[in-house]
């Protein structure tokens, strides 16, 4: 398949039009949407008027962007004008926000055209797609398994070739997983390297958008044109984009590399393998291999448990049924509070506004939430140890590839397991990217997960330039 | 109405006060009281999904001016989230600081020479306002409820006093010099009527001489410094009135009803929320800077203390009255006008006393540009302008504005000078010589007959003063 570089590239010399890859994509969708459920809604009216301002540019003279006529899919918790955008609620069906969020201007000043929103887990919580107000989105590998979550929608059109690129929401994985299960590259940027603004927050400290993309190149094109400082955004970096294409083949040579045990520990022996033979291709590549335990990691999952749902719980208070989305009517202004939001949320969601509120609750809160801040502090504490013997840390994305659909639906602790090796950097706030490397025992894609310090993506995409070279074909 | 004998009552003020910056805190809607309902919003301020805060740097200054007036300590701080659930705030919680508040300690040193501590002062986000139409009024039974969010999102600072109060009148006194500090630092215009400032009282009693705190009540819906005074009274007289009958006082938040002079049980304690503060992730940790702190405390205005020490200065020996029209200058925030006038030349006790009196009577007197009064003052002080007449321009001022000279020719005040004023005197003497016999005679009473007869020639622009005068000195001729 061509990468996005490539169709910028051929739309920016004429030798195709933003409209004829928009049509494209289109097609795709239309052909491919009813099996994988990927899109929620495709505006077709708004990508054909976007590809023909790209044309018109390109007529022109003008330069339209790197991304020029690529057509992108955006998870449906970004907000985008007139363009409804439901976080794959109910509470939320038929909205249509009065305002862009920032990375999707950035996307459209580079030239990309927005084909539609994708679906998620509801409000991103969820490691499946399966907790979509609007039915679960499926694998194109295998439609009887899942795409991961929560941004499965995202990592399903990339995967079946609809787009060449997604955006997608990590928290605590909802990048790198669904990337891995669907066999392309997935980016948790450093916390704060790109804008969350318009960005429908799931848990503010730990949420990050990034790329979901089929080559290393590609995401670091889309994480340049989407990163760099915000003004509306206060917890944005107040540093420019970096610039990751250039130094996209600076290699490993040097380095030294870090396999974690606590990446590894309960990973299918298939995903172990690879994660060990990934390992040899960055020691072929030039890299210092070594093995570490970071003991810490093991509590991330515990930490993060308490630390989203708190936020989340506060987040989601403000879908009350008064301003936006559905309201039930009731007797009076609690009853129709709770009649809404119990209409109006899923199971997993309730759930999670239930942990949330019982953390932060007068009494409870030293014991869990106070309590997890301190392990968050720990534990970006040991990753700064480990990175003061490694450049780099590399483990599993997944502790599997894909799982059948259904099958961790009633046991939430499996499913939240599904994370465990994702969960770390949200919590620390480093960049995280997974590669797919080869295929497992049934087949099936398998990622490898390369993680750095904050702002070290230009080590992070280099490393993982060298993974995606040298992974089994 | 008042306490018990043998109760002392303990008072803590906790005042909001809306900061007069040009946008709001956390987003660039107009920060504008009075506009047509919903048009000062926008996704920040609506809360709407997705939407982030961007602190106003405009209100944290205004917030380090208040507590760099208030003698506090300006620290770093952070934000929480208070978290509940009501229609009127768009996020259902209300961004506010909690544990790390920007300003702390302080006091308020308040004319009568006592002081009250000041806890903190801290920054946080107003609500929208909710209108419930329908027989009652309130929420409950209302048929619809209409929201406004042209108020969501305004800057509040909150000031907590110590609970170091310890009468109704200290209490309106507190309210009131807080209420100049404000204004004087241009951090709020300080109307409790409109709701920019709002004061809550927590009142307890005890036996006089108990070292322990008697249960304490937050009394809310206090609008006027008149209100605060009353319902403070109404509140230790109800608690000391029950704990003397054996009763006991409950914790809860009460209304203050105005029109029946007594406070009513809004929501006990068992029915307070549990806000479930914890930090704000939307926003960083705020570093007041040491230079700025500094630029702040350099470019702080004369507080009230000051001002009324300048003025009394400048009235040498002060009689009982002319203290407490300096209180009352400096409270209307009308002070500047007296101690201009006088180093304009005009004297200090007519100064304080027209400023006092005739100024501050007028609807809208704070609206008078200092210069103007000046202007006038010193008119009338040059003769140039009857008392009477000297108030008549000061009212054209508030209501037409204008020049004070142009004013007072439109309306033909233009003074007499003294030699037609002299002509003038000559020419009644000469008409009535039996009552000027009778008046060189020692009748004194004539001389208001006299007075009356110049005002008519003069179509009442002679100065009453300076005619009794010149009768006088031709008496004595
Ligand atoms: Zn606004």
């Amino acid at each position: 398949m061509t990468t996005a570089i490539e169709l910028a590239d051929s739309v920016r010399r004429g030798e195709t039009t933003a409209t004829t890859l928009t049509e494209g994509s289109l097609a795709a969708i239309a052909a491919g949407n009813g099996a994988l459920n990927a899109f929620l809604h495709v505006d077709v009216d708004g990508a054909l008027s976007a590809a023909a301002r790209v044309d018109r540019a390109v007529a022109n003279g003008e330069d339209p962007g790197p991304l020029a006529g690529v057509p992108i899919a955006l998870k449906d918790n970004l907000c985008t004008r007139g363009v409804p955008t439901t976080a794959a609620s109910r509470i939320l069906e038929g909205w249509r926000p009065p305002y862009t969020a920032t990375v999707v201007d950035r996307l459209l000043g580079a030239g990309a055209i927005p084909v539609g929103k994708t679906n998620l887990d509801e409000f991103a919580m969820g490691s499946s797609t399966e907790n979509s107000a609007f039915g679960p989105t499926r694998n194109p590998h295998d439609h009887a398994r899942v795409p991961g979550g929560s941004s499965g929608g995202s990592a399903a059109a990339v995967a079946s070739g609809m787009v060449p690129i997604g955006l997608g929401s990590d928290t605590g994985g909802s990048i790198r997983q669904p990337a891995a299960l669907c066999g392309v590259v997935g980016v948790k940027p450093t916390y704060g390297m790109v804008s969350r603004y318009g960005l429908i927050a799931f848990a503010s400290s730990l949420d990050q958008i990034g790329p979901l993309t089929r080559s290393v190149a590609d995401a670091a094109v889309c994480l340049e044109v989407i990163a760099g400082h915000d003004p509306r955004d206060s917890t944005s970096l107040q540093e420019p984009a970096p610039s990751l294409v250039a130094s996209l083949h600076d290699g490993v040579e040097g380095r030294t590399v870090a396999l974690v045990r606590e990446l590894l520990d309960g990973a299918a022996p298939d995903v172990e393998a690879a994660v060990n033979a990934s390992a040899a291709v960055l020691r072929d590549a030039g890299a210092t291999v070594i093995e570490i335990s970071i003991p810490e990691l093991r509590l991330g999952l515990s930490a993060y448990y308490l630390i989203a749902p708190a936020e989340a719980s506060s987040n989601l208070a403000r879908y009350d049924g008064v301003r936006y989305g559905l309201r039930v009517d009731a007797d009076d202004l609690t009853m129709m509070n709770v009649a809404t939001r119990t209409k109006g949320f899923g199971d997993e969601v309730k759930r999670r506004i239930m942990l949330g509120t019982y953390a932060l609750s007068a009494g409870y809160y030293d014991a869990y939430y106070g309590r997890a801040q301190r392990v968050r502090t720990l534990l970006s504490r040991a990753f700064a140890g480990a990175y003061g013997r490694a450049d780099l840390l590399v483990g599993a994305t997944a502790p599997t590839t894909a799982f059948e659909l259904g099958a961790k639906t009633t046991d939430p602790m499996a499913m939240y397991l599904s994370d465990v090796y994702t969960i770390p950097s949200n919590l620390s706030g480093d960049p995280a990217i997974t590669v797919p490397f080869g295929s497992g025992a049934d087949g099936l894609p398998l990622g490898v997960q390369l993680l750095g310090p904050a702002r070290s993506e230009r080590l992070v995409f280099a490393a993982a330039q060298v993974l995606e070279e040298g992974a089994p074909r | 109405m008042t306490i018990l004998d043998g109760y002392e009552m303990v008072v803590g003020l906790e005042v909001h006060t809306e900061l007069k910056t040009v946008t709001k805190l956390f987003c660039g809607c107009a920060n504008a009281f009075g506009s047509a309902p919903n048009t000062n919003v926008c996704p920040v301020c609506l809360g709407l999904p997705g939407s982030l805060p961007v602190l106003n740097r405009g209100a944290v200054e205004l917030a380090m001016a208040i507590g760099t007036a208030l003698g506090c300590s300006i620290l770093p701080s952070s934000f929480h989230r208070k978290n509940y659930f009501y229609p009127d705030m768009p996020k259902d919680y209300q961004i506010s600081q909690y544990d790390e508040p920007i300003n702390v300690g302080g006091t308020l040193e308040l004319p009568d020479g006592s002081t009250v501590r000041i806890e903190r002062a801290h920054l946080e986000e107003d609500t929208g306002k909710t209108t419930h139409v329908g027989a009652s009024g309130r929420i409950h039974g209302a048929e619809r409820s209409l929201v406004d969010y042209n108020r969501a999102g305004v800057p509040l600072v909150e000031i907590v006093s110590a609970p170091d109060i310890t009468s109704a009148a200290q209490a309106r006194a507190y309210a009131a010099e807080l209420r100049s500090i404000l204004v004087a630092t241009g951090a709020s215009d300080g109307r409790m009527e409109e709701g920019s400032m709002r004061v809550d009282a927590n009142v307890s009693v005890r036996r006089v001489g108990d070292a322990t705190l008697g249960t304490r009540c937050e009394i809310k819906n206090l609008n006027s410094l008149r209100s605060l005074q009353r319902a403070v009274d109404h509140e230790a007289e109800r608690q000391s009135e029950l704990v003397a009958a054996g009763g006991r006082v409950v914790q809860e938040t009460r209304h203050w009803d105005e029109v029946a002079g007594t406070t009513v049980t809004m929501r006990s304690k068992e029915e307070a929320y549990d806000y479930r503060y914890f930090p704000e992730p939307d926003l960083l940790p705020l570093v007041p800077e040491d230079p700025w702190r500094d630029r702040v405390a350099a470019e702080l205005p004369a507080l009230p203390a000051a001002r009324r020490t300048t003025l009394l200065a400048l009235l040498g020996e002060p009689t009982p009255s002319q203290r407490d029209q300096v209180l009352s200058v400096v409270e209307l925030g009308i002070d500047a006008m007296v101690t201009s006038a006088v180093s304009s030349g005009v004297d200090p006790a007519r100064a304080l006393s027209r400023v006092a009196n005739e100024v501050a009577a007028l609807n809208g007197a704070e609206t008078l540009g200092v210069d103007d009064v000046v202007t006038v003052l010193s008119m009338e002080q040059a003769g140039e302008l009857s008392a009477t007449h000297a108030k008549a321009v000061l009212a054209d001022l508030v209501e037409h504005g204008g020049d004070p000279r142009e004013l007072a020719k439109r309306r033909g005040f233009e003074q007499l000078d003294a030699s037609s004023l002299d002509a003038t005197i000559d020419e009644v003497v000469a008409s009535f010589p039996d009552e000027w016999t009778r008046y060189c005679q020692g009748d004194d009473k004539l001389a208001q007959f006299f007075v009356g007869h110049v005002m008519k020639q003069t179509k009442g622009q002679a100065d009453g003063k300076a005619v009794i005068a010149g009768l006088a000195s031709r008496r004595s001729r």
